[in-house]
């Protein structure tokens, strides 16, 4: 227990440096990542990680040939973010000059690269006197074997990355929401892309290393995507998702430290995932889970002003004319007025009842309660209301009407009907109410 | 340059995974799911994972079932996640598949001490190895890989034959396919399958770049030299076939100009189809960068005149 929470607490001088440099990575590519999502992007992350691996290998040629040491870190990270913005270049102009798509450029410039990148380093790992299979390690990662000098360059780069973001955060959300008018606006956007594609760059090569070619990517998908479950607005966006970024670093370079056997990168991406799945499922605002409450809610009422409504119109035409009265009907007649199914019809039946808007009845018959009986009039009330305000200002002819009202009048609310009834002269309806038989002792003042 | 009869199985090979890739790839290209191939690539680590756990031999049948699965599965997760959480596709496919990724990379790690299943070979799967694994074939010996990716090849072949019409329709219009009875969503499942067990096929036996690179860049060069379903998969199959007979040539000469010996031949093919690529991006008779350049200029030659006549 005092381990995980000395790993946790970064007080564990071994795992200190590579929990801290996950979070700083997590928080980076989050805040990154959230443009990318935003211009349907999200796996450019992919291609160019992909993309830098024949920088890679050419880089470790060069510092060999020069009589180097073909793995120092600098030199690899320069080569590979050489050639991810090679790939980021190739795949601009692809889109910008054929009819293909960003999907196929990014596709094309993956698939290419990726095998210059492995067709080099399989001739660069013949060289003579160097053994090349550190490379390995820029797929599958290295999180363990961290030392200062990489954290400082992920702290270094991560900052950086993030301050631009943060920085630029107006031109971005211009660029991301509405590039057209970004450019009518005297916004070089080409710079602006090209400037937020070198931080992807940057955030990308550093990443590289430390969780590896194939799960870099996921911290720059996943975090976003999570985080706009949670909310329809950009700016609490980017902070969540830099915090489910940063989170999923922290917990999953912890865990990964405390167990032996578990690759740091693949356990920060589980965590990632997680949560995502909870984010998809339950985030209030957008999340699968609540979203079917709300609509299944929302047909529950439907249904049942459909079943007053019809219940209301069949009393009306026995009444004749005369006042309607509340009475027991048939069952069966309100299926001339609804495309039910029997099973639909005892459903909706069954709610009714529990809402207490039925009363019971003889078998086969239909006896609205008093409250039912009042709700069915207001709902039919309103139907009307918005039927003839459809028929008046909207010229919708009387016959096609009662489908186009059916479609809105579940979501009008109280003040939306006060306000038809004012513009079609309509009176409130109010219950004559007698005055009180005593006094009413409001007590307000004296109990405050 | 040393060439024998390995080599000309190693073309051979190559040329069918190349052709069974870019067949089902054009479909993938039209319907903006091009990167779908390097998702179902990656995801299918942890059905290979399973697959060797219970059966505990490295056998291709089972870890061929294995991989399938998984990546039928990619492609359903990814549309579970994009139509249910309204998410965009390309970000749903890369949760799955990197998710999918670390799961299998976990598996593998957590079992190594008795597991020979290095996750490098599952990414590159060495073509060059293809002709020593022999088996008989009515009296011929013939490469397995050769006989696995023929397979696919010509399942791929059956179900575009017997379903191009239902193919093509719901790839243009998936709506207009629903209204006249063809489910879009069958057909989109179908062609993940097709896609899903052409790429387990393939990369099993000769690495996974080959495959990435024929879903995309053979459709790719195509769609810029033709506008038509028929000439796109013609002309699709026809560069894959020769990305593979010259990416092996290359492999074999390339590596001399820099002074090393060899390197993978699939790296290669990948390389030399992006030539064909960046040459019809140049050359494309109706819109090559090159070509419209110089039609411009013989425009503006040639209309000057008329005009003049005309007027």
């Amino acid at each position: 227990m005092s381990d995980i929470l000395e790993v946790l607490f970064l007080q564990n001088y071994n795992t200190r440096l590579v929990v801290l440099s996950t979070t700083m990575l997590g928080i980076a590519a989050g805040l990154i990542g959230s443009f990318l999502l935003l211009r349907k992007r999200s796996l450019m992350g992919d291609a160019l990680s992909h993309a830098t691996l024949p920088g890679i290998a050419i880089a470790f040629a060069v510092m060999v040939s020069m009589g180097g040491d073909g793995k120092s870190l600098p030199g690899l990270l320069l080569g590979a973010t050489l050639s991810g913005v090679a790939g980021i270049l190739t795949m601009l102009l692809i889109r910008n000059t054929t009819r293909l798509r960003d999907d196929v450029a990014m596709g094309f410039v993956l698939s290419v690269f990726f095998g210059v990148g492995v067709a080099s380093l399989r001739m660069v790992q013949t060289l003579p006197g160097a053994s090349s299979a550190g490379l390995e390690s820029f797929i599958y990662g290295k999180t363990a074997s961290m030392v200062q000098s990489d954290f400082l360059i992920i702290a270094l780069v991560a900052g950086v990355s993030s301050l631009i973001v943060l920085g630029f955060l107006k031109e971005f959300l211009l660029l991301c929401f509405d590039d057209g008018y970004a450019a009518t606006q005297g916004w070089p956007t080409l710079a602006l892309d090209l400037l937020l594609l070198g931080v992807v760059t940057a955030v990308t090569v550093i990443g590289l290393q430390a969780v590896g070619l194939i799960l870099v990517i996921a911290f720059l998908i996943t975090p976003p995507t999570a985080a706009r479950f949670w909310t329809h607005n950009m700016l609490p966006m980017l902070f969540l998702s830099a915090a489910i970024g940063g989170a999923s670093g922290w917990i999953g370079a912890s865990v990964s430290a405390l167990t032996p056997q578990l690759p740091a990168g693949a356990v920060i991406v589980l965590v990632a995932a997680l949560l995502f799945l909870l984010s998809m499922l339950f985030a209030p605002a957008k999340g699968v889970i609540p979203r079917f409450l709300r609509q299944s809610r929302l047909r529950r009422k439907v249904d049942r002003q459909h079943l007053l409504r019809a219940a209301y119109e069949i009393l009306e035409t026995e009444a004749g004319g005369n006042e309607v009265r509340n009475e027991s009907f048939p069952i069966k007649d309100l299926l001339t007025k609804r495309a039910w199914s029997q099973r639909k019809l005892r459903h909706v039946l069954a709610v009714a009842k529990r809402e207490d808007h039925i009363e019971p009845a003889a078998p086969g018959m239909l006896h609205l309660s008093e409250p039912g009986f009042g709700e069915a009039a207001r709902v039919t009330r309103n139907h009307r209301l918005w039927e003839t305000y459809l028929i008046k200002y909207a010229d919708i002819a009387p016959s096609h009407v009662d489908r186009d009202a059916d479609m809105v009048e579940h979501i009008l609310g109280a003040d939306i009907v006060r306000q038809l009834e004012t513009y079609l002269g309509e009176k409130h309806i109010s219950l004559p109410v007698p005055p009180s038989p005593h006094m009413i002792d409001l007590g307000k003042e004296e109990t405050k | 340059m040393n060439w024998t009869s390995f080599d000309n199985w190693i073309v051979i090979v190559g040329a069918l995974c190349a052709i069974a890739c870019a067949l089902p790839g054009c479909f993938l290209v039209l319907r903006k799911m091009s990167m779908m191939g390097d998702a179902i690539s990656h995801a299918v680590l942890p059905g290979l994972a399973i697959a060797f756990l219970i059966s505990g031999t490295r056998s291709s049948a089972s870890m061929f079932i294995g991989a399938a699965i998984a990546g039928v599965l990619t492609a359903l997760f990814t549309q579970w996640i994009s139509r249910f959480g309204n998410v965009d596709r390309g970000a749903a496919m890369g949760i799955v598949f990197t998710t999918l990724f670390a799961v299998g990379l976990i598996m593998i790690r957590r079992a190594a001490d008795n597991v020979d299943l290095d996750p490098g070979c599952v990414l590159y799967g060495a073509i060059e190895l293809t002709p020593l694994d022999l088996i008989p074939v009515f009296g011929v010996e013939i490469p397995r890989a050769a006989l696995v990716n023929g397979g696919a090849l010509l399942a791929n072949l059956l179900v575009i034959v017997l379903l191009y019409k239902e193919l093509k329709l719901s790839s243009f219009d998936p709506d207009l396919a629903d209204t006249l009875g063809y489910s879009s969503r069958f057909l989109h499942y179908l062609l993940m399958t097709m896609v899903a067990v052409t790429t387990v096929a393939a990369f099993e036996s000769v690495g996974s770049i080959i495959v990435i690179a024929m879903l995309i860049v053979p459709p790719a060069t195509a769609l810029l030299l033709t506008r038509r379903m028929i000439p796109m998969l013609l002309i699709a199959a026809a560069v894959a076939a020769l990305s593979a007979v010259f990416g092996h040539i290359s492999a074999l000469i390339v590596p001399g100009w820099f002074g090393f010996d060899s390197t993978t031949s699939s790296g290669m093919i990948a390389l030399v189809a992006g030539g064909f690529f960046v040459a019809a991006w140049l050359f494309s008779p109706t819109e090559g960068l090159v070509t419209k350049k110089f039609l411009m200029h013989r425009e503006a030659f040639v209309e000057k005149p008329s005009a003049e006549s005309a007027s």
